[in-house]
């Protein structure tokens, strides 16, 4: 029974309200508590994370490593982690070579490593692209305005149980020398899920 | 509980459709692909979703290839999936 339910999501929300509201009634939890744990994660939660990791991954070869082995240990290195919610997610980052190119969708919902790259995009947690990337990649991409050559492998990670995935695009041609800052500045969102090249 | 499966090993996802909640994408029921990493383990989706007990158990990152999924197409899809929805794949035949 995976796939869309039509109505589940509203049903949802409203089944959290309802809890909410129970809890806050009976003193379980200060509205203001769970305000301020909201505000504080989605104020962490900003795709500027991804960036830097990216800049840093580009600029350093070493951390590059780290963070394609174990992204989890890696992050600390940055000031950022994966525990906003209530546990710490698993987070795997996929790079992207000269002849790979990965990009990101959660098929049953629409999981994303939001601490990384903020609240998804609209179209992410759209049917259209979570049906369509996993059959036809090449024309989702076509969509977004980006053409990999022929020779370059799509890989498509359906993010399916408890990981979140980011992709590390190639740095660009003529950016030797830039420093993270200004290299942070060429990363995309669209880039951090595979729908753009950077 | 143990891990039955390592990175290369083929694997074979369960083709049933279960009338519960289950994280088993739809199209990838009754595919072949194989095993890329291990991910640790996690409480079956299937099992919490029904307030049923459910021990944390291996979690494997596999990769499929478009065609085995979908008949066509040249890209690979890569799909997290819990152990109990595999099977060992020594042979094509057991499709």
């Amino acid at each position: 029974m995976s796939g869309e339910h039509p109505g589940v999501a509203a049903a949802l929300a409203a089944r959290v309200r309802r809890l909410e509201s129970l809890l806050e009634q009976r003193g379980l939890v200060d509205p203001q508590e769970l305000d301020r744990a909201l505000e504080a994660f989605l104020a962490r939660a900003s795709p500027a994370n991804g960036t830097r990791l990216v800049a840093r991954a580009w600029a350093d070869e070493g951390f590059r490593a780290r963070l394609l082995a174990d992204a989890n240990a890696a992050l600390p290195e940055l000031g950022l982690s994966m525990g906003g919610g209530l546990q710490e997610q698993r987070l795997k980052v996929v790079q992207n070579t000269e002849d790979s190119h990965n990009v990101i969708v959660c098929t049953l919902c629409s999981c994303y490593p939001i601490a990384l790259l903020g609240p998804s995009p609209t179209w992410y947690k759209s049917e259209a692209y979570r049906s369509r990337v996993v059959r036809d990649p090449r024309a989702v991409l076509r969509e977004f305005g980006f053409v990999p050559g022929p020779e370059v492998r799509i890989n498509v990670w359906d993010s399916s149980a408890e990981s979140r995935y980011m992709v590390l695009p190639r740095r660009p041609d003529g950016t030797e020398g830039f420093k993270e800052q200004a290299l942070a500045a060429l990363v995309t969102r669209n880039g951090l899920i595979g729908v753009a090249p950077v | 509980m143990a891990e039955l499966f390592s990175p290369g090993d083929r694997v074979w996802a369960d083709r049933a459709d279960p009338p519960y909640h289950t994280r088993l994408p739809r199209y990838a029921r009754g595919a072949i692909g194989t095993v890329v990493e291990r991910q640790g383990c996690y409480p079956l989706p299937d099992r919490r979703a029904r307030q049923l007990p459910a021990e944390p158990e291996p979690v494997y990152t596999v990769r499929f290839a478009a065609a085995e999924l979908f008949g066509e197409g040249d890209h690979t899809v890569t799909i997290d999936l819990w152990q109990s929805y595999l099977r060992p794949a020594g042979r094509a035949e057991q499709r």
